[in-house]
């Protein structure tokens, strides 16, 4: 049985490299049981996205967005 | 000024915007350049080149927005060049020393009771709207104070692998680091940042912890 700190850790790893068949079991049985490994894992996609935006220069263009209207 | 003014107040055909723009864009990708770089005249020649490299070719773009986003292309591929050279960018070994690793392992261990599991506190929660954050220039802000919060050889190994696309065995080589170790090393990152995250933009003071 994982722990959390060990769900987290294939969890990561899973974003990186392909787990093998063990891994994949474990971690899914353990999912299925812990709200907050599942919210860690929905989290890391979310975090992939959002670092992948900030890279293609997001931040630029809400910094743009938030800007006040330009003088007449 | 409006976008695509030119100084002289004319409208011009440039998709780059005026020059308080583009001023503001070197601005925005100087201060990722140093990001990843961690020196000032490195950033500024890669930011220097990719911008003129842009303006070269600015009537292929239709916007602003396809503009911003193949300058910032240009970029990272200057920076990845410059991280694989190697040559002038900060080593690996002076960002950190074994007081900082033995730090990093106490903050991960924090996160988690003897048992292995989260703490309550620590417990990831449900965030809300990821995609209200992109467009939001607090949320950003917020993304790179947590960034920059994170210990310097942690947040190189994490750049390196998810803003510039590195595999993992290509970053182990080029900072001398085993496989496992680089996979604690994001390990952590990633736990560092979604505590950041969570704490102070998707779940404020659900944990007072954070």
């Amino acid at each position: 049985m994982l722990t959390c700190k060990e769900a987290s850790r294939l969890v990561s790893e899973s974003l990186d490299r392909s787990l093998d068949l063990r891994e994949r079991l474990s971690l899914k049985v353990h999912l299925m049981m812990c709200t907050g490994c599942t919210q860690f894992n929905r989290q890391m996609t979310h975090l992939r996205k959002l670092t992948k935006q900030y890279a293609a220069g997001a931040f630029t263009e809400a910094a743009d967005e938030a800007k006040p209207p330009p003088a007449p | 000024m409006r976008l695509g003014d030119a100084e002289d107040g004319t409208r011009a055909a440039s998709p780059l915007g005026s020059s308080a723009q583009i001023t503001a864009l070197r601005r925005d990708m100087l201060r990722f350049a140093q990001l990843q770089l961690r020196d000032r005249g490195l950033a500024e020649d890669a930011v220097q080149e990719a911008i003129a490299s842009a303006l070269a070719n600015a009537e292929r773009f239709a916007g602003q927005a396809a503009f911003k986003t193949w300058v910032f292309g240009i970029l990272r591929n200057k920076i990845v060049d410059l991280l694989r050279q190697g040559t002038r960018t900060v080593p690996l070994s002076s960002l950190m020393g074994d007081q900082d690793e033995e730090a990093g392992d106490t903050a991960l261990d924090a996160l988690f009771k003897a048992s292995g599991h989260w703490n309550p506190q620590t417990r990831p929660k449900t965030w809300r709207d990821p995609d209200d954050a992109l467009s939001n220039k607090q949320f950003w802000a917020v993304f790179e104070a947590c960034l920059d919060h994170l210990p310097a050889k942690v947040a190189r190994v994490f750049m390196m692998r998810e803003m510039l696309d590195f595999e993992t065995a290509e970053i182990c080589a080029q900072l001398g680091i085993t496989t496992s170790n680089c996979h604690v090393i994001l390990h952590r990152a990633r736990l560092g940042l979604r505590a950041c995250l969570e704490g102070h933009w998707f779940a404020p003071g659900e944990h007072p912890t954070c």
